[in-house]
């Protein structure tokens, strides 16, 4: 965890979306998906509880390994079953 | 509004939540309709415990942790407040556990609706005190143990230990109540909007299944919340002008043997005990079948 | 124009609150504090308060609900008693810890069992580890002039914290008194407009009462304990200011009667010190060197202007209507702790009186100090119970 810092502004409140720490470093499995069937449905933006997932024209979602837990919400509901968990060397 | 148009933008990010929770789910779908003109009021419970610890601040749009008991009152004041004020463009939510609303936030919620105030009053319910390690809770259903639970609670299971949040808002003749589910994110979403859109105040009570408190891998958090649904332990309702409806009758419906045997929490549940929930469940879905008005 | 007005203590507080141009106001009602209550909302209905006034269950809700308007940028405004304010404590301790500006007026009253709906300190004496300020006043002008002179502390950017404005029930709270009611002008100018840096604006997102550990936790609470010290000057400049505009104040921190050459001096906080100063009075006239010392300020406590002002007494008898039950009462441990290591520390004896709202008369007072000035001995301790035959 960081060193604590000058805080801004009077008593324990602080800055929205300060978020030092990523959730995803704990993992080392992540979904891999096979983009080139992928339909645009969209569920695994919408079903991913962390937002891991965007897209830019619904049919190339990317996983941010950063912030993915690997939970497999992704992997469950995926129509199409494009989506598996992967072993990853690091969250690069 | 179909899954293509649900805004992109993420109003909270790098959440300490366990994998799979659907609350957080719940909460960041929610603010996407909401959009960023949002002040969170989040008491004591999953959300705030995990969104909340400095200097890991997830929240992007402004947000209080309430303390447990005064959700309902914060609510109260926030909204008298903007109203004084003249500020019409801000979504004042809740954002309140079970725990933090139909037992120590109980008066302060009921007071709440009374009071006409404008807000969201949004119950993630997890069915226990989840964040303090799964104690019971008076939403927690029939059956289910929880680390309070005795043996003698799942040894005959009835609904008349466990309140029913829907008809405790509906008894306050609040404009707007819905039950939802995040399995089912158009109705949800729906019911988000038009709960934002209420002049007053509004409940939604959504029922948002806990991996580790409920025993199950949490990759299937999605598919828990559809066979809630479809078990009909979780009708989606919805109360609004006097009228309650239901809002999504499911493809095909499931035993609820079938949603007991898919989480660990009901392992206690003797055949004896899901045979009498089965007949409760189809009771309580014949009452509501009654209640509703006919469909338009 | 000011304007002068047979007031209770109550009805002042709540003409304060119209003063302070308080836009919410959240009050549960509870004896003796009730009429506060139901005189905003009698001013709120005749338009001569523009304010939203929440009608919440309990006291815990009041000032969760004034906490929750203070974060929507508004004055707020609560006020209690005895029970409520014992319900209402994890909210006080929230608001300090949170630097919550509020406001809430108390009318002392005594906690239950034994039942009494009448005036006792206990109440607030037992909040006294919140985090708040607390300020006990004489008369009913004081509760007006205080309450005012209250926002202005809480405000201030570098105290945001919680005040407190006792008044005795039924003594201050029921009984009526001439009271001049400030200009609304000058009370304006006097009072700047209400700013704090904890709201919910979506111009400048922040998560507010965050959880913390280790080093940053102490930071924060080490931050809060400089700001609450320090109000203590805020305090006397406040009230001195006030004296310049208004031209009454109090004496700041403490008020003292005729301590400058005092050997015995009686400390007191609230309206009997009214009836204190009639004792010292008398005892003069005695041929006693008497003197009085209220204490306005007791949270911070004013432990430097207490020494400088006990500094030659050669006696003291500190009157308490509390008890911290397993020790003493309250206000003299406190002047016992303010007086550590000094050259000087006179005997003390703890009168203990006033409890269940029982009156206090200045003979009762007079035979306790009497016994004060046989003790020679500091390390006496002596705690005399008002009605028992004391050994």
């Amino acid at each position: 965890m960081p060193e604590p810092s000058k805080f801004k502004g009077v008593g324990p409140h602080w800055p929205a979306g300060n978020t030092p720490l990523n959730v995803g470093s704990y993992t080392r499995i992540k979904p891999k998906i096979d983009v080139s069937q992928c339909s645009g449905c969209r569920l695994c933006f919408v079903f991913c509880p962390d937002g891991a997932i965007t897209m830019q024209d619904d049919k190339d979602p990317v996983v941010d390994f950063n912030l993915c837990k690997a939970c497999g919400i992704c992997v469950n509901e995926c129509p199409k079953k494009i989506i598996e968990m992967t072993t990853v060397e690091s969250n690069a | 509004m179909k899954i293509k148009d649900i805004p992109r933008e993420e109003h909270i990010s790098n959440s300490l939540s366990c994998a799979g929770c659907s609350e957080l789910l719940a909460v960041r779908l929610a603010l996407k309709v909401l959009g960023k003109r949002t002040v969170a009021i989040v008491p004591a419970g999953c959300m705030s415990t995990v969104n909340c610890y400095w200097p890991q601040i997830p929240f992007k749009t402004p947000m209080f942790v309430s303390p447990f008991a005064a959700t309902g009152a914060i609510l109260q004041g926030v909204s008298a407040g903007f109203h004084y004020r003249g500020v019409t463009d801000v979504n004042v939510l809740a954002i309140a556990g079970d725990g933090g609303t139909a037992d120590i936030g109980m008066a302060s919620f009921s007071q709440a609706i009374i009071s006409g105030r404008k807000f969201i009053y949004m119950c993630v319910d997890n069915e226990a005190y989840m964040n303090t390690g799964g104690q019971w809770s008076s939403t927690t259903p029939p059956g289910a143990l929880t680390t309070t639970s005795t043996l003698a609670d799942v040894a005959e299971p009835s609904l008349s230990n466990h309140k029913d949040l829907l008809a405790i808002a509906i008894a306050h003749r609040i404009p707007y109540a819905a039950t939802a589910s995040p399995s089912y994110p158009l109705d949800y979403l729906e019911k988000v909007r038009k709960a934002a859109a209420t002049n007053g105040p509004s409940f939604l009570h959504v029922l948002t299944p806990c991996p580790p408190g409920w025993g199950f891998p949490s990759e299937k958090t999605i598919e828990i919340g559809r066979l809630a649904v479809e078990s009909g332990m979780w009708p989606l309702c919805e109360y609004q002008d006097g009228q309650l409806r239901i809002t999504h009758v499911p493809r095909q419906t499931r035993p609820v043997a079938e949603y007991f045997q898919s989480q660990r929490r009901f392992r206690k549940l003797r055949p004896e005990g899901i045979a009498q929930l089965q007949k409760i469940v189809d009771a309580r879905q014949e009452a509501l079948e009654k209640m509703v008005s006919p469909r338009d | 124009m000011p304007e002068k007005k047979f007031l209770t203590g109550n009805s002042a507080v709540a003409y304060a609150v119209k003063l302070a141009k308080v836009g919410v106001i959240a009050v549960y009602p509870i004896t003796p504090q009730t009429p506060i209550a139901e005189k905003l909302a009698n001013l709120v209905s005749t338009g001569e308060v523009r304010a939203e006034y929440l009608r919440v269950e309990s006291e815990h809700s009041a000032l969760a609900a004034c906490l929750g308007s203070a974060m929507a940028g508004m004055r707020s405004f609560t006020a209690t008693s005895s029970h409520g304010l014992a319900y209402m404590h994890e909210m006080l301790t929230y608001a300090a810890g949170g630097r919550f500006p509020l406001v809430l007026a108390i009318a002392n009253r005594s906690i239950g069992p034994p039942w009494s709906i009448w005036g006792e300190q206990q109440d607030s004496i037992q909040q006294r580890d919140t985090g708040c300020i607390q300020l006990y006043v004489e008369t009913a002008q004081e509760a007006l002039d205080t309450t005012i002179q209250a926002f202005k502390i809480a405000e201030d950017p570098r105290v945001l914290t919680p005040v407190m404005v006792c008044l005795d029930g039924f003594h201050l709270s029921h009984a009526e008194e001439g009271v001049e009611i400030p200009d609304a002008g000058d009370v304006e100018r006097f009072l700047p407009p209400f700013r704090t840096s904890a709201t919910l604006d979506p111009d400048n997102p922040m998560t507010l009462a965050v959880g913390a550990s280790g080093e940053q936790y102490t930071l924060w609470r080490s931050e809060q304990q400089t700001a609450i010290r320090e109000a203590g000057s805020i305090i006397s400049d406040v009230d001195e200011e006030f004296g310049q505009v208004f031209g009454r104040k109090y004496g700041g921190l403490v008020d003292a009667y005729r301590c400058d050459d005092a050997d015995l001096i009686i400390a007191i906080m609230g309206s009997f010190a009214g009836v204190a100063r009639d004792t010292v009075d008398s005892l003069r006239q005695k041929g006693v060197k008497a003197g009085m010392l209220r204490v306005r300020a007791f949270r911070p406590f004013p432990n430097q202007v207490i020494r400088q002002h006990l500094a030659n007494a050669r006696h003291l008898v500190v009157i308490d209507r509390d008890l911290s039950y397993g020790n003493e009462g309250a206000l003299c441990s406190e002047i016992r702790g303010a007086l550590y290591g000094q050259g000087n520390v006179p005997p003390i004896v703890n009168f203990i009186a006033g409890l269940g709202g029982a009156d206090l008369l200045a003979d009762e007072i007079e035979s306790v100090a009497q016994e004060a000035i046989q003790m020679t001995r500091p390390e006496e301790r002596k705690t005399v119970f008002q009605f028992l035959e004391n050994k």
